[in-house]
């Protein structure tokens, strides 16, 4: 079974450095430098959207690696992680005119366009690749946690991790089995052992204490 | 509200649920607009977390994606605003050719009138409108046996349906349709031998890109009827549309 603890704790990235424990601390205003930011990509969108290539650009510059990552964390295979960021950004391409700042930010309907061709891939891939991923995965963790922690330096990683040692333990397994390893909430309740019904409720649970903690989403 | 609706709205957030689970979602989201803000706002939340997960790109991938989108005309906008005459669902009404309960044999045989046609081999992978983000439409849309035909509903509206029998799903896309007529709304319909099986509603909004719900395989087409809101269990109207998977399904 791929639910053992190994599994579980490498697939969320292990606590790399001290998580700071009592997420108060965490709950803090976005600066005004992420503020600019966010209207920047969606300006960038718009223009995109009426055929900008120059935009477009700009847009894969700022957000690439954040894209990236996302895709490498969930499919794992560098090959297919750089095809779905590919689709993604055909997709962001394509769909430009779709985005609504009214319903939320530029980065989160990026993100959610990237995970969604993530998701689809691992799951298309099914039963036997997973398997196959999940053994590698399961006898390198330490590699895997290391290169996560080069490239997570910067002050968002570092207030990303405070915000999640906020939530419970099970909330942070269960969202990050959820986001980061791509599993639906019945697959995340057998992995974590939790009846099913119940990885959902703590899905949102820990959703909305990390969207809390990060001021994000308001 | 149905509460075991409502707590479904963080792993669907999170992309955490199957296809059946997110097509009866995005049905109630269509309705719940508190759903709609929660889900917006913990999309927010995912979106974060990956401000910790940064890997850069190999630097060819982004001359890559540039080659790509310069070869690829990006989509309108979707239009929110009904124009006058499509309040009058009756337009479309009028294409009513079939009523329910017919065999498939009598849907072929009007399949040279506007509402109903028989499904083609000839679909593209790169599709114009395979990119809607929020539909579970890829696997379809790029399967190498999938057929597709589509029906002009008058007023510009139009509807597509494309079917993969190795998939085993049907996807329906629709353009500037009208909205149906207060307090109903566009039920799909499975044909199965001479009986309708409900594929689930279609969302609201003139452009929509879903799949329908439940397997396809082995059904003998796909049909719209306007039914009253939270749809029905068997059609209470002519269809407006048909869809016939036709001798190969």
């Amino acid at each position: 079974m791929i639910g053992d603890d190994q599994t579980v704790r490498s697939i969320f990235g292990a606590p790399s450095g001290p998580p700071t424990p009592g997420g108060p601390d965490g709950r803090r205003s976005p600066s005004s430098r992420s503020g600019e930011a966010t209207a920047h990509l969606g300006e960038l969108l718009q223009r995109s959207s009426r055929g900008d290539e120059g935009a477009f650009a700009e847009l894969y510059d700022a957000t690439s690696a954040r894209v990236h990552g996302l895709a490498v964390r969930v499919v794992r295979d560098p090959a297919q992680a750089e095809e779905v960021t590919q689709e993604a950004y055909l997709e962001t391409w394509r769909t430009a005119s779709r985005f609504d700042p009214a319903r939320g930010s530029a980065i989160s309907w990026l993100m959610t366009i990237v995970h969604r061709k993530a998701v689809d891939r691992v799951r298309a891939a099914e039963a036997s690749s997973r398997r196959d991923e999940t053994y590698h995965h399961r006898n390198r963790p330490v590699e895997h946690d290391s290169t996560a922690e080069a490239a997570h330096s910067s002050m968002e990683a570092h207030r990303v991790r405070t915000a999640l040692a906020s939530l419970t333990t099970v909330q942070r397994e269960a969202v990050t089995l959820a986001y980061l390893g791509g599993y639906t909430h019945t697959e995340v309740a057998g992995l974590l052992q939790l009846p099913v019904g119940t990885a959902k409720t703590r899905i949102r649970d820990g959703l909305i204490r990390l969207r809390d903690a990060m001021g994000v989403g308001q | 509200m149905n509460e075991s609706s409502h707590r479904l709205v963080g792993a669907y957030a999170a992309d955490a649920v199957d296809d059946a689970e997110r097509h009866e979602f995005e049905q109630h989201l269509a309705e719940c607009a508190d759903c709609r803000e929660e889900v917006a706002s913990l999309q927010e939340a995912t979106a974060a977390i990956t401000e910790a997960t940064s890997v850069a790109p190999p630097a060819e991938l982004r001359d890559r994606v540039l080659a790509q989108i310069a070869t690829v005309r990006p989509l309108p906008p979707e239009t929110v605003t009904a124009h006058p005459a499509d309040a009058d669902h009756t337009g479309s009404a009028d294409v009513v050719a079939l009523a329910p309960r017919r065999r498939r044999r009598l849907l072929v045989a009007v399949g040279s009138a506007a509402a109903a046609v028989v499904l083609a081999v000839g679909l593209g992978v790169a599709q114009p409108w395979a990119g809607d983000p929020d539909s579970p439409v890829d696997q379809v849309l790029q399967a190498d046996d999938a057929l597709s035909a589509s029906l002009d509903l008058g007023d510009g509206a139009r509807a597509t349906v494309v079917h993969s029998e190795a998939v085993g799903r049907s996807v329906i896309e629709t353009e500037d349709m009208p909205p149906p007529p207060d307090g109903s709304v566009y039920q799909l319909w499975y044909l199965d031998g001479g009986d309708y099986v409900s594929a689930g509603l279609m969302p609201a909004g003139r452009d929509q890109t879903v799949a329908l719900q439940g397997e396809s395989r082995d059904v003998d087409g796909v049909g719209i009827t306007v039914e009253p809101s939270g749809g029905s269990e068997t059609p209470t109207s002519e269809p407006i549309a048909t869809f016939d998977f036709g001798p190969a399904a």
